[in-house]
């Protein structure tokens, strides 16, 4: 960088220094920055002044005074809940929405991924034209459409749709039986944590055993079937400590059961696919990525191909799709605040929308709200670094 | 007693299974049992998929007709779009002006022809034309108010137009913003980069939405009294910024891809920071990252979409405001698949571009 030769001619001064240069470049870039910030913030305190809006969080702890569509986890009362209610309630539907749409987008895009790659014709097309049609259309014309025209035209209550007794399929969503524990309930989630230590055990004793003898173990199969089991058992053990709720049909409404709102299936399906799509070729440039020398030579030693790709390609490729993985699970979690287009309760919709109209301070609303994505970001890509250097190539 | 051949016995052809039709499709498509299972799975669901869509779209829909009561059939109904194709291009603007808008459309594909294509040589004339005439003349031509044309108010604007208004103003605006970030966040000065690196992770770390908010909610109070900006120029700066953060991150790449010998080269022929930035380092790492730019491009296309959210009439909502039509109930369907067609077939065009592209200038690292 240092072009200038220092100490010719006495005419020039310490000004053709380029470190004194940068110096006041970037002094004249904070004072233009405060300067701007200082403007910003002058107007700000006029426009607020004049507008008569309050400033400062205390707008937090003052009663909201409307309803919400869907409440997890919560109580919430229109007349006594507070604006900070509204905000936790925001915060778990968005997370809600966003992990099982992680988990769902993950799936499809691993399963359309392997099938991107088949030497199947048929099967790879398939999966081309999803791919291709998936990624070309806007996030929020498949919500709507899945919204409207998909769940919108599900039949009115009185003519919902049944599976077997106990399921109902109508315009409010999807009915299904719920679990109501009784006395004694509290074996089962105990049973299945039991099963995932003993998972885990089984695990890592067929590791031991194959590092000394080289026999291998079915460790998840026998872990599906102890996860099962279990829990099966101690439910008989104590009786069947649990009722089962049907939704049953009313005159206006269905009671028992639990439901998935049409609102938050809409939003999780149309998430879940638009990501799976991008997902899926991420997958398939991953798996692409490794050579196919690796193949063949695992295949010259004898290993299934199913195993094949289980042991050598996949942890292979995983470096390679990990770190465009985290970027799409951060914006399927970005993707989420467009909730407030089809009514789901997210934070965006009911925090940076409704409390925002109530109350005005759109400041602090929409700086908590940043706030919170930012945070959430911060989060994925912590641990997805972490898992990411867990899986790196250890190199000497 | 042997039996010895004399001649060579003339070469057969492979076994029909082997090659050609049936060839292929033992091999490709029922080579195993597993493989047999999913392609007759495949092919069920392709054909139903295909033919469940080909009757909805085609064979059971109605074309003719002005009104709902024309919707007879079983299928979609375009007549709906029909209808209101005029407001789904245009929204509402005015109809006897709508001319203008097509000038514009013409205009705009002469300079993006001038630009791209291999044929029209002078491309310094094309940038030119493209980058500072064209800007100029569409906005007289699309706002109006001088020159014998009357004022269109951009609250009329809509449609297909306005999606192409946003597009583009927010590209042109956040290419040279994003050069700028870019170098800054490179930049060896401290205050510099943290300005930028903060600004840029800033925008990336929260959904566009919370951005356009911002922009339609914070901006009028962040300005002096009495100034005030109407909703499309807000939603524009909201765009621009978000899409200059994405666009920073994508010249970085390219700057990062620049050897660092090309820079010391460049000041050892005496040039300094932005000759050698304009000349040299510039030019070969936008080269480079065209294909990215082009596919941030499609990003910021799609996601023009959200101004749904705060109320401007784009595309999508015009459509979905007709949707809510009286006359027109039980549309939404017909609607969606007509917005979601439009954008594909632009996505989708230029992503191919960007592929084609991508192999052209893949020159010189080709083995």
């Amino acid at each position: 960088m240092t072009t200038d030769v220092q100490g010719l001619g006495a005419g020039d001064s310490k000004l053709r220094d380029p470190r004194v240069r940068a110096v006041i470049y970037q002094v004249l870039v904070i004072a233009i920055f405060v300067a701007f910030v200082a403007y910003v913030g002058h107007n700000t305190a006029v426009n607020l002044e004049k507008r008569g809006i309050a400033s400062g969080f205390g707008f937090l702890s003052q009663p909201s005074g409307f309803g919400i569509g869907i409440v997890l986890l919560m109580d919430y009362s229109s007349q006594t809940s507070t604006h900070f209610d509204v905000l936790l309630i925001g915060i778990i539907n968005t997370l809600a929405v966003s992990l099982s749409g992680i988990f769902l987008a993950t799936i499809i895009g691993f399963v359309f991924g392997v099938l991107r790659l088949s030497k199947n014709w048929v099967v790879n097309k398939i999966a081309a034209v999803y791919i291709e049609v998936v990624r070309n259309i806007p996030l929020l014309v498949q919500l709507l459409f899945w919204y409207f025209a998909v769940l919108g035209v599900m039949p009115l209550v009185k003519n919902s749709f049944t599976l077997g007794e106990s399921f109902l399929i109508n315009n409010r969503g999807i009915y299904f039986p719920s679990i109501i524990p009784t006395s004694g309930f509290w074996l089962i989630p105990v049973a299945m944590l039991v099963a995932i230590v003993l998972w885990v055990a089984i695990g890592k004793w067929a590791r031991k055993r194959q590092d000394l003898t080289g026999e291998t173990f079915p460790v998840f199969w026998a872990g599906l079937g102890v996860f099962i089991a279990l829990p099966v058992i101690a439910a008989f053990v104590m009786g069947l400590p649990y009722d089962i709720g049907s939704p049953t049909l009313g005159r206006f409404n269905i009671s028992g059961g639990w439901a998935l709102e049409p609102e938050f299936l809409a939003l999780l399906i149309g998430l879940a696919v638009y990501t799976g799509a991008f997902i899926a070729e991420i997958v398939r440039s991953g798996i692409n990525s490794v050579s196919h020398g690796q193949t063949e030579a695992a295949h010259s030693l004898g290993i299934r191909p199913s195993r094949t790709m289980r042991l050598v390609i996949l942890p292979q490729a995983l470096r390679v799709i990990v770190p465009p993985l985290t970027s799409q699970y951060l914006n399927l979690v970005k993707n989420s605040s467009l909730a407030t287009a089809i009514g789901y309760a997210d934070i965006t919709a009911i925090f940076a929308g409704t409390s925002l109209n109530q109350t005005g301070q759109a400041i602090e609303v929409i700086g908590i709200t940043m706030l919170f994505y930012l945070s959430i970001s911060l989060i994925i890509s912590m641990f997805m670094n972490w898992y990411n250097k867990r899986i790196a190539l250890v190199e000497r | 007693m042997a039996i010895v051949k004399t001649e060579r016995h003339p070469d057969m052809p492979p076994p029909v299974s082997q090659t050609g039709v049936i060839g292929w499709m033992r091999e490709n498509l029922f080579s195993t049992p597993l493989n047999i299972v999913l392609t007759v799975v495949s092919i069920y669901i392709a054909y139903s998929a295909l033919s469940g869509l080909i009757s909805y779209a085609f064979i059971n829909a109605n074309f003719a007709g002005e009104t709902r009561d024309d919707c007879t059939g079983t299928g979609a109904c375009w007549v709906f779009i029909k209808a209101r194709f005029g407001q789904n291009m245009y929204g509402f603007y005015p109809v006897e002006d709508r001319w203008r808008v097509d000038v514009g459309y013409i205009l705009g594909a002469i300079g993006l022809f001038m630009v791209l294509s291999d044929w029209f040589k002078n491309k310094k004339w094309a940038a030119i034309y493209m980058f500072a005439i064209y800007p100029i003349v569409c906005y007289f031509l699309f706002y109006g108010g001088t020159f014998g044309l009357t004022q269109v108010e951009t609250s009329e604007w809509g449609g297909l137009f306005l999606t192409l208004v946003l597009a583009s103003v927010s590209i042109f605006v956040a290419l040279p913003l994003g050069i700028v970030l870019a170098l800054g966040r490179r930049s060896e000065m401290p205050v510099v980069r943290l300005l930028c690196v903060g600004f840029i992770e800033l925008i990336r770390g929260v959904p566009l939405i919370t951005v356009l908010f911002m922009a339609s909610v914070m901006l009028p109070l962040f300005l002096p009294e009495g100034v005030n900006f109407d909703k499309l120029v807000r939603a524009l700066v909201g765009m621009s910024l978000f899409s200059a953060a994405y666009m920073a991150e994508v010249v970085r790449g390219g700057l990062q891809a620049i050897p660092k010998g090309q820079m010391e080269a460049a000041n050892s022929l005496g040039l300094g920071y932005w000759k050698a930035m304009g000349l040299i380092i510039l030019p070969q790492a936008l080269k480079i990252s065209i294909p990215s730019i082009v596919n941030t491009f499609i990003g910021l296309f799609k996601d023009t979409t959200l101004v749904l959210i705060i109320g401007l009439l784009d595309l999508l909502s015009v459509v979905k405001a007709g949707t809510t039509d009286k006359e027109w109930l039980g549309m939404a369907t017909e609607g969606y698949v007509f917005v979601a067609a439009v954008f594909w077939v632009f996505c989708f065009g230029m992503s191919r571009y960007s592929i084609w592209l991508e192999n052209k200038l893949h020159t010189g690292h080709k083995r």
